[in-house]
């Protein structure tokens, strides 16, 4: 009863801090921290699981099944394997750094801000868990409404248009996933007579060749408006940059990764030939995205929006990856997945608490910080340059493995990719110059990092550069998951 | 007629008894309170009666009606949906000057057309029924006397009314010439018996289309619905949305299957036109509206046009998974509407209509439990999973793939993707940041009590569904 319970949790902590805002405005806080501890200690369990899990045919370590619509065949199936415990440990780590810096900057309704912060949380989770074709919907859809009521109600000045964006783009790319599941089970059905939505049943399916295409495009494009990927990138940016510090941090850190994480469960292993075929286009997609997230991430002078711009061209890393669809360049999407998520979460942190001090997001504003705050400068340096690919920090290693992964398979493709090692240093080190070095701008007199703030980006420091330098670790969990992907499809 | 057809028609005789009653108490003594609680008490006299002749089914009351678990489900239903909106009226008018006591009345009325119409077999009681339900409304539209909003919006809707019954009985005389009956599957005999298709059949069917299309409120035969549920009083406007046009739908489905309709590729490609319509039509007119029962109103075209959608899917999958969606999707459909305008009867004082947008501003942090109501109801509207308007639309979803109706299914999700803009305006506009008011609202314990006994329904159907699917799987 682990895996239900990873979502109760989450859920309940929810509701609790929601009630518990109205007695006192630092209960929500505090509430929401215990939250993600006893979500912490129920990780443990799958942990020592995952240890005794080797090669294939144990990559799932851990079940739930309970019949839910009979009449359709649905049941709430969850299931966790290598993949789906480090994208929610993933999950847990950023959820701390969300409230960690979410503690002063949300003034006024705190028990409902934790509460769609957790419930988003609780989507994401089930998300990561679900193995039915109609509860993965169902979790879907309901990490999307937390996070809306994050950016329209305590996001910044034009949060109201990035909210409806986000979810309207979100939304009708969903129900065209809706309509492949049902279109799917439906065939199932006229093949074997029975209703399920079940993964495992239709996972051996075999369609002819342009149902199965069509089918498959319903699924990517839904996995490719969350991923983001061009062209479907265009939420992005203003969602990131209109929605408080703890909402971006999940939205980056968290949600973006629901995106590939549904490409890698479902659209290949569901329609293998299809997917083969589309492969060299979705690749193709992946390194436009790559280069153009660096290059329009250079061309921004709003801080969060060009931190944005680098998740897109990060994710075109990973969608790269998981179309190449061998051990090395899944294994990279998978670290470039962590790591991205760490490293992002850590600059909207940064951009969060220099607008909490500054009141402004605008890089011409900033200018000459260093002196004024080392600490965060010092800490922003480090996750500049994981950004851009320095070897040592995370990131580093996905990038790694992804390019020589996908170099077997479409060696042009992979050259262009790596292009943009040419192009992040560009808007990284850019980025460093305009707003911490240089000459001072304006006459401040700012705080440096909190205990509190010190603490949380400290431990994300030793997470990336942990990734970094001892990744097998990693790279053993999610081993036996990716592995059986593979068998799977062959 | 014996005994066992009078026993089967009890729910009906017992609405007609109640509505007698009130009528004696108001002669006897004028009391608001005492009208609605007859009133009260005769609807679950009747659904309690409904439920020990449920066992009986079906029989077949004289040519007229036919009271099988399909018509005893819906007017069961109408019957719990009268109770409800009988009870968001009470709390509206118990505040407003004037002599209310024939609004129960009226209600109970209507309430024996509308389940007339349910279990009718036979265009006498088809027409019956629907005269019925239609001069209830007409009062009951324009019920608050001196405002020229709601005058306005019962002349509208007597008019146009009257325009469409003759269509409808236009289109039953025709088909009478020509096959010689009126009872519905006598009409269905006649029809396979032909090999081709009768022109004077086929066009009287129109004519009953088009008489339906109005009550329907699609597209194009919609422009009456804005106006009339923006004149009339909340309750009615949640009446009319839900019990008028479910009771029809009901009517429509039955004489369809009853027919064989389902044979003529013509007449379903004008309800294909007309559901896109709707669809489209509804979802993109709601756009620009700052009139929360106008937004209402053109919500309602548009889900009129999703069930639609289902009723056209029965051309290529077996009519058992049709009666489902349709009971489904019902069921839901009326639990969302009543709830919405539940929320505005809620708001609204005997001043002003709650209808306008700037009412709403901030009403999250002023009234809470009104706005997360109003949330939930909004976003089963737009069919967001965890509510029943989700698993609705998945029926839809289901049936249409499986009819593969491609084109009708692109509309759905462009409607729905327009939906979602006007819903989460509104939702929007109640998340704006206003400071708490001071001033404590009237406690309307009645309204209170139905908001939330519909908005656990709302999510214990999207998150459990099992219950209601098997009950409805039964049905056909």
């Amino acid at each position: 009863m682990i895996l239900p319970a990873l979502i109760g949790v989450l859920l309940l902590g929810g509701f609790v801090a929601w009630f518990s805002g109205r007695l006192h405005p630092g209960a929500p806080h505090w509430l929401a921290v215990i939250t993600l501890a006893v979500e912490a200690i129920l990780l443990i369990v799958p942990c020592s699981a995952a240890k005794q899990a080797d090669g294939l045919s144990s990559a799932w370590f851990s079940d739930v099944y309970m019949p839910w619509i009979p009449r359709f065949g649905i049941g709430f199936h969850l299931a966790m394997d290598g993949l789906s415990l480090l994208l929610i440990t993933l999950t847990v780590l950023l959820g701390f750094m969300a409230i960690s810096s979410s503690w002063t900057e949300i003034k006024h309704r705190q028990g409902f801000f934790f509460f769609n912060l957790l419930a988003c949380l609780a989507g994401t989770v089930g998300v990561f868990l679900a193995l039915d074709l109609f509860l993965f919907f169902f979790f879907w859809e309901l990490m999307i409404i937390p996070m809306y009521f994050l950016i329209s109600i305590w996001g910044h000045e034009n949060r109201v248009y990035a909210g409806m964006k986000f979810f309207i783009f979100t939304q009708v790319s969903s129900l065209l996933m809706l309509l492949a599941i049902v279109a799917l089970a439906l065939i199932y059905h006229r093949n074997t007579g029975i209703y399920s939505f079940d993964y495992f049943d239709l996972i051996d399916m075999t369609l002819r060749p342009d149902t199965a295409f069509w089918l498959m495009l319903g699924f990517f494009i839904a996995f490719t408006v969350k991923l983001p990927a061009l062209p479907f990138h265009t939420w992005l940016p203003d969602a990131h940059t209109q929605a408080p510090t703890g909402g971006s941090v999940i939205l980056a850190g968290v949600m973006l990764k629901t995106g590939a994480y549904g490409l890698l469960r479902f659209v290949t292993p569901l329609f293998p030939d299809a997917a083969h075929q589309f492969a060299p286009v979705a690749m193709t997609l992946g390194a436009i995205s790559v280069l153009y997230g660096a290059v329009m991430a250079f061309a921004q002078s709003d801080l969060k929006r060009l931190i944005a711009y680098t998740s897109i061209s990060h994710m075109g890393f990973i969608l790269l990856g998981i179309f190449s669809w061998n051990l090395l360049a899944l294994q990279g999407s998978v670290i470039t997945m962590l790591a991205h998520g760490i490293s992002a979460s850590a600059l909207f942190m940064i951009a969060g608490a220099l607008q909490e001090r500054l009141h402004s997001r605008e890089m011409g504003t900033m200018g000459g910080l260093w002196p004024l705050l080392p600490k965060l400068s010092a800490v922003t340096l480090l996750f500049a340059l994981a950004s851009l690919g320095l070897p040592g920090l995370g990131n580093f290693i996905g990038e790694f493995l992804v390019l020589q992964g996908a170099f077997g398979v479409d060696n042009v493709l992979t050259s262009v990719a790596s292009l943009v090692l040419i192009l992040s240093p560009v808007y990284a080190l850019g980025m460093m110059q305009k707003a911490f070095y240089g000459p001072r701008s304006q006459h401040y007199s700012l705080a440096d990092f909190s205990r509190r703030e010190w603490l949380s980006l400290g431990l994300l420091v030793l997470t990336t550069a942990w990734l970094g330098l001892s990744p097998q670790g990693v790279l053993n969990v999610s081993a036996p998951a990716m592995q059986s992907a593979i068998a799977m499809v062959r | 007629m014996n005994s066992n057809q009078l026993v089967a028609l009890a729910p009906l005789i017992t609405v007609t008894a109640t509505a007698i009653v009130i009528m004696i108490a108001i002669a006897v003594r004028r009391n608001f309170m005492l009208s609605c609680a007859i009133g009260a008490g005769g609807i679950i006299i009747s659904l309690f009666v409904l439920a020990a002749t449920w066992q009986e089914s079906p029989v077949q009351a004289t040519f007229l009606l036919r009271l099988d678990k399909y018509a005893l489900f819906y007017i069961a239903l109408i019957l719990a949906a009268g109770l409800a909106v009988l009870g968001f009226c009470y709390d509206y008018f118990t505040k407003r000057r004037g002599e209310n006591e024939e609004l129960p009345l009226l209600l109970l009325t209507a309430l024996l057309g509308a389940s007339v119409l349910a279990g009718s077999s036979h265009f006498a009681s088809f027409f019956l029924g629907l005269e019925i339900l239609s001069i209830s409304l007409f009062v009951l539209i324009g019920y608050p006397l001196n405002q020229a909003r709601a005058q306005e919006a019962a002349i509208k809707y007597l008019i146009l009314s009257g325009v469409s019954s003759a269509f409808l009985l236009m289109g039953m005389a025709l088909i009478y010439a020509q096959c010689g009956e009126l009872y519905f599957n006598a009409i269905g005999g006649y029809i396979n018996s032909r090999q081709d298709m009768n022109p004077m059949v086929l066009s009287g069917t129109l004519l009953i289309v088009i008489g339906l299309g109005f009550k329907l409120s699609l597209v194009p035969f919609h422009l009456w619905t804005p106006d009339v549920y923006e004149g009339a009083p909340a309750p009615v406007s949640a009446f009319i949305a839900t019990v008028s046009k479910g009771a029809v739908f009901v009517l429509l489905l039955r004489f369809f299957i009853g027919t064989d309709s389902y044979s003529y590729t013509p007449l379903l490609n004008v309800f294909s036109v007309v559901a896109v319509l709707s669809i489209l039509g509804g979802n993109l007119l709601a756009l620009l509206q700052n009139n929360v029962k106008r937004l209402l109103a053109y919500s309602s075209i548009s889900h009129m046009g999703y069930l639609l959608v289902a009723l056209i899917a029965g051309r290529g999958i077996s009519s058992v998974w049709v009666v489902e969606s349709f009971g489904f999707y019902l069921p839901a459909y009326f639990i969302m509407t009543i709830g919405a305008f539940g929320v505005v009867s809620v708001l609204s004082t005997p001043e002003e209509e709650a209808d306008d947008l700037s009412f709403y501003r901030g009403l999250f942090w002023r009234r809470p439990w009104l706005a997360a109501v109003f949330t939930l109801m909004l976003l089963s509207l737009a069919g967001i999973p965890l509510t029943a308007g989700f698993i609705a639309k998945f029926y839809i979803f289901t049936n249409a793939a499986d009819g593969r109706l491609w084109g009708l299914l692109s509309a759905v999700i462009a409607g729905s993707g327009l939906g979602l803009y006007y819903y989460l305006r509104v939702i929007v506009v109640m998340s704006t940041n206003v400071d708490a008011g001071a001033v404590k609202p009237v406690q309307q314990w009645i309204s209170t009590a139905l908001l939330t006994a519909l908005t656990v329904l709302l999510i214990w159907l999207g998150v459990y569904p099992s219950l209601l699917v098997n009950a409805v799987q039964s049905l056909s």
